[in-house]
């Protein structure tokens, strides 16, 4: 099932440049332990050593923050978008 | 001159030269902008900060950028007014109140703007843009504008039509997102990654923006003859104003220009966004995010970047985080203005509410004195209050109609 994974700016070295990367997962956990898979290193900086989101790092499906859903444990639908981006605020 | 000395993640420690970059490219933690205090110790003193600007540039010292030609429309120096009345029916000795709805817009956020445009410019910037909840999207239109920088302010589509047209009046180009401030946050970190030439105040340029809201420790301070005031009531959304009022507090007493302990900070919230109040309350690390359904759209961030931050200080300081109702909001900013001839925005009824329950509840000792922060003015939230306050009676234009009227409702004396 593919899905697609967009990177924020920070990341993007990481994969050659690319705003977003295509892989098969069935929940968030999945696609992002996908594109570690392809591209060393990035699992390291959004996950902390428990295996839980930094805290700095939010994570949408499609429009939905994961923490309103059920987390890295999300279920993805295929073509869906998963998007990584750094927690900030400021109104 | 200015003591800032590059940029300094706070979560790992990891440092990085003055330049266009909100997270750490690690860990994704806040940077800070970090000063060199030591070598600021006895060359910024009384004296030489008395000497300077009534703006907040009289602090250029402490700021990232030195303010040789800060982008500047006055911003900082409010108001720091002792208040009697409101004191008196709140049951406060010593109270009082920052006014900070005196800036060139209206709000406290011609602090940050001015700041954050300043080193912008500094770092090659030429176009002005922001996520907003309406107060930072005014200021970021009208300063570009001051500086013949086209703006992108991005607010979510259904704030109050003042602070709408307060924005949009400056030219800029504004974009209201069907969603909330969080939605527009997010959409607004997608949008810096496409458009790095743009300067976010509050994304890319957060390090530098958020600095700005020091000057209002540092003023209170100043203002109280270069003492510590015992108790501060901010308004929180972000999370970015506590924190850094907070780190201002500390600045000062570490350069020697403060006298007395480090206050006793307490998160003023809505009720119907309180994600930081609740965290406190249940004694949580964890932040969980809400849905903000509140009248004080200025404070409706759901999703508070710097919320660990502010559970940090109020448990470090012995604080406390209250949260109120729109009704207490919008009786709060009649007690306020009845009281003490101040407008303030629905996040100034938020922060005297506040501080009304925190009093009631013994966190906040009513023997020891009290800063609140009033961070906006009145006239940006109109909508909240149009309906309920308006004509006491119509009449017509005779003697007998007034006397009629005058008869029927007896005067009243502000409270």
């Amino acid at each position: 099932m593919s899905v697609i994974v967009r990177l924020p700016s920070q990341l993007r070295v990481l994969v050659g440049g690319a705003g977003e990367v295509q892989v098969e997962a069935k929940n968030v956990k999945d696609a992002i332990l996908a594109v570690e898979a392809l591209h060393p290193g990035l699992a390291s900086r959004v996950l902390d050593d428990n295996g839980n989101l930094r805290r700095f790092v939010n994570v949408f499906v499609v429009d939905e923050d994961v923490r309103f859903l059920d987390g890295l444990e999300t279920i993805l639908e295929p073509g869906q978008t998963v998007s990584l981006v750094p927690a900030v605020a400021g109104g | 001159m200015s003591f800032a000395i590059g940029l300094k993640c706070r979560e790992c420690g990891a440092t990085y030269p003055s330049e266009a970059r909100y997270v750490c490219d690690f860990c994704f933690g806040p940077l800070e902008v970090a000063y060199d205090l030591d070598a600021a110790k006895g060359v910024v003193t009384r004296e030489s900060i008395s000497a300077g600007p009534s703006s907040i540039w009289r602090y250029a010292d402490l700021l990232p950028d030195p303010g040789y030609e800060p982008v500047d429309l006055g911003a900082g120096w409010t108001p720091l007014r002792r208040a009697h009345r409101l004191g008196e029916l709140l049951g406060v000795k010593e109270l009082w109140l920052k006014d900070d709805t005196r800036n060139p817009t209206g709000s406290f956020k011609d602090r940050v703007v001015s700041v954050a445009l300043s080193s912008a410019r500094r770092l090659g910037f030429s176009t002005a843009a922001c996520a907003s909840t309406g107060n930072l999207a005014t200021s970021v239109a009208a300063h570009a504008a001051a500086i013949g920088w086209p703006s992108v302010t991005i607010i979510p589509s259904d704030l109050e039509k003042s602070k709408i047209a307060m924005t949009a009046i400056f030219g800029g180009t504004v974009l209201g997102v069907e969603g909330n401030y969080d939605d527009v946050n997010r959409l607004c970190v997608e949008l810096v990654s496409e458009h790095p030439d743009w300067a976010f105040a509050n994304v890319n340029l957060r390090a530098y923006y958020a600095e700005g809201s020091k000057t209002l420790a540092y003023e209170i301070v100043e203002q109280l003859g270069w003492r510590t005031p015992d108790q501060v009531v901010v308004p929180v959304a972000s999370g970015s104003q506590l924190t850094k009022v907070a780190k201002g507090f500390r600045e000062f007493a570490y350069l020697g220009l403060s006298e007395g302990p480090s206050p006793t900070l307490f998160a003023a919230q809505a009720t119907g966004c309180s994600p930081i109040s609740t965290a406190f309350a249940e004694g949580s690390e964890i932040i969980r995010p809400v849905r903000p359904n509140t009248i004080a759209r200025s404070l409706a961030i759901g999703n508070p970047a710097d919320g660990p931050y502010v559970l940090d200080e109020l448990r470090q300081g012995g604080g406390d985080g209250g949260s109120v109702s729109d009704e207490e909001i919008l009786e709060c900013m009649g007690l306020l203005a009845q009281t003490e001839g101040i407008f303030a925005e629905t996040a100034g009824g938020v922060t005297i509410a506040t501080l009304r329950q925190l009093v009631g509840r013994g966190s906040i000792d009513p023997n020891k004195s009290v800063v609140a922060i009033i961070s906006g003015h009145g006239l940006k939230t109109l909508d909240a209050i149009v309906d309920t306050a308006t004509v006491t009676a119509t009449i017509s234009p005779s003697l007998a109609s007034a006397q009629a009227a005058l008869g029927v409702h007896e005067l009243v004396a502000a409270s």
